[in-house]
């Protein structure tokens, strides 16, 4: 007998029903009885499955329980979890529902997806203080424009061509009231303490963090969110520290070539 | 009395599960200690651990890991032990325990606990594993028997010598489930209570107590299943009232993880347990 190769046999038939179970396991009565081999193949299934459910509740109230198993067990099929942490499972859930052409009368589904992803990243991320409005009067104005900003460890940012966050927000409760499909929303998510937040952006302020986060100077983001009406640097600047989504600006290190 | 293969108090506990976190902030219930999955707690920072720390301060606390592989032919995810070092040295938990099961492959990770043949091979391998952990932990941990619904041709070690001797040979304790017991006792034909009376009772660090569900075989006979969705089946409880007798008072957790019910349920089971384990220690008394 080797274990590795006993593990493996099993691993292969425990995840593949059109596998037999493996012949080197019996019943105190004789050979292998499929119904109880199917216990560990329901409890592997429904276990990854309901992880998915806890952590895409949203989306799952969007298209109900039946559909959603079935897009869940597709995706247990193809992607088993790198590691036991159940609260990460499904980074790229959003991408495979994305994939999906049955979701064509939901095209949001996918973003709603991915902002439960940011939501439960940001729910975990470590906790630090963010920076505050007297942090930032602190920094010499002629500074700001070669500074860099630090974000939050929880935040996570995301633009969708629907209103992603109104549309989680009306699917907090069971009883979802009628909703007309506006225009696309830019969602900033942090936790800045211990409620995660969801702040929809104006398109000058998604371009700003946008670049921010991407690692440009606020001069570059400015430069960038200008070209959006109504853009306001300082106004932009203090919002984002305002809500906690700043640890740090520091001034740029790096010289422009 | 050898010495106890935990700190834990001989006092019911319970599994701390989110839903309840409100109650036991602001009611403080008189509950021996809390028990978490490890697991759901190795994120950097967030609510869940303002909670359980707020939690730790009051009560003594037990980790349960889930995710360790412990009885898996490939060497531990380091990754993972390292998560589990950090969140021990986080919470210094009174207790530390893990499972006689797999459930990492190539793969990847499949979120169950699966069962392994017992050998001298396995045994070998699960040794230098628990060996690793206690290493890496610094301080023993207790090994759980599984729950399990088929054999292994090539087992030719009896589970309780197998868990006997991984105890001997790595130093660690034993995590008692007596659900899991009845479990496999009835799926494999075997008396629960002689599994209990040949069961090595010094080493029991630990004690879990939880629900099982019922089915029938592809024989038509009825077989068991580890639920941990309902209250502690009568003949489970009888059992466990055996193993008190026998073994005097231990801590034993209420593991209620499916179905979790409202807070008062989980604690008038805490309650029956507390009064077994309060005969108990009577009883260890008037015998010395």
């Amino acid at each position: 007998m080797n274990h590795a190769a006993a593990l493996a046999r099993f691993a292969a038939a425990v995840t593949d029903p059109a596998l037999p179970p493996p012949q080197d396991i019996v019943t105190p009565e004789g050979p292998i009885d499929p119904l109880r081999f199917a216990v560990y193949r329901n409890n592997v299934h429904v276990g990854l499955v309901g992880a998915l459910e806890a952590r895409f509740a949203v989306t799952r109230r969007i298209v109900g329980d039946p559909f959603f198993r079935g897009m869940a067990r597709a995706y247990v099929a193809e992607h088993k979890p790198a590691s036991p942490l159940m609260f990460a499972y499904g980074d790229d859930f959003p991408a495979f529902v994305a994939s999906l052409v049955e979701i064509a009368a939901v095209p949001y589904l996918a973003d709603v997806a991915m902002l439960e992803v940011r939501w439960s990243h940001a729910y975990g991320a470590a906790d630090v203080q963010p920076m505050t409005v007297a942090d930032l009067a602190r920094i010499p104005p002629d500074q700001l424009a070669d500074c860099r900003a630090f974000f939050h460890p929880s935040a996570g940012w995301l633009h969708s061509d629907y209103p992603v966050a109104t549309i989680w927000a009306l699917h907090q409760e069971p009883d979802v009231p009628r909703f007309e499909l506006g225009s696309g929303e830019s969602v900033l998510v942090i936790r800045p303490d211990s409620d995660v937040l969801l702040h929809s952006l104006e398109p000058a302020e998604a371009a700003f963090v946008d670049h921010l986060i991407r690692g440009h100077t606020l001069g570059e983001a400015a430069e960038a969110a200008a070209a959006y009406p109504k853009f306001d640097f300082g106004t932009c600047l203090v919002g984002l520290v305002s809500i906690g989504a700043l640890v740090a600006l520091t001034p740029s290190i790096e010289d422009h070539a | 009395m050898p010495n106890r293969p935990s700190s834990l108090p001989n006092r019911a506990g319970l599994g701390l599960k989110p839903q309840h976190y409100a109650t036991i902030h602001s009611e403080r219930p008189d509950v021996g200690f809390f028990e978490v999955h490890a697991e759901n707690y190795m994120m950097a920072g967030g609510p869940a651990h303002r909670h359980l720390t707020a939690i730790a301060e009051q009560y003594p606390l037990s980790l349960h890991g889930v995710g360790l592989s412990i009885g898996a032919a490939r060497p531990l995810d380091r990754d993972h032990l390292e998560r589990l070092r950090v969140l021990e040295q986080r919470y210094a938990p009174l207790a530390v325990s893990e499972h006689l099961a797999w459930s990492s492959h190539d793969i990847g990770f499949l979120n169950d606990l699966l069962p392994l043949p017992y050998t001298a091979e396995t045994l070998a391998r699960v040794v230098e594993h628990v060996d690793t952990v206690q290493t890496v932990l610094g301080r023993p941990i207790l090994l759980e028997n599984p729950s399990t619904y088929v054999l292994f041709e090539a087992s030719d070690v009896d589970e309780i010598d197998f868990l006997t001797q991984v105890a001997r040979r790595s130093g660690c304790g034993l995590l008692l489930d007596v659900n899991n017991v009845m479990v496999s006792c009835t799926n494999h034909r075997v008396d629960p209570y002689a599994y209990i009376d040949r069961f090595p009772l010094p080493l029991i660090g630990e004690i879990h107590l939880g629900g099982y569900d019922e089915a029938v075989d592809g024989r038509g006979e009825r077989f068991l299943i580890d639920a941990h969705g309902s209250e502690t089946r009568p003949d489970v409880f009888a059992l466990y009232e055996h193993v008190i007798a026998l073994a005097g008072p231990r801590p034993t957790l209420i593991e209620w993880d499916n179905d979790v019910p409202d807070f008062p349920v989980l604690y008038a089971e805490a309650a029956r347990v507390d009064d077994v384990l309060a005969r108990g220690f009577l009883n260890l008394r008037r015998a010395s």
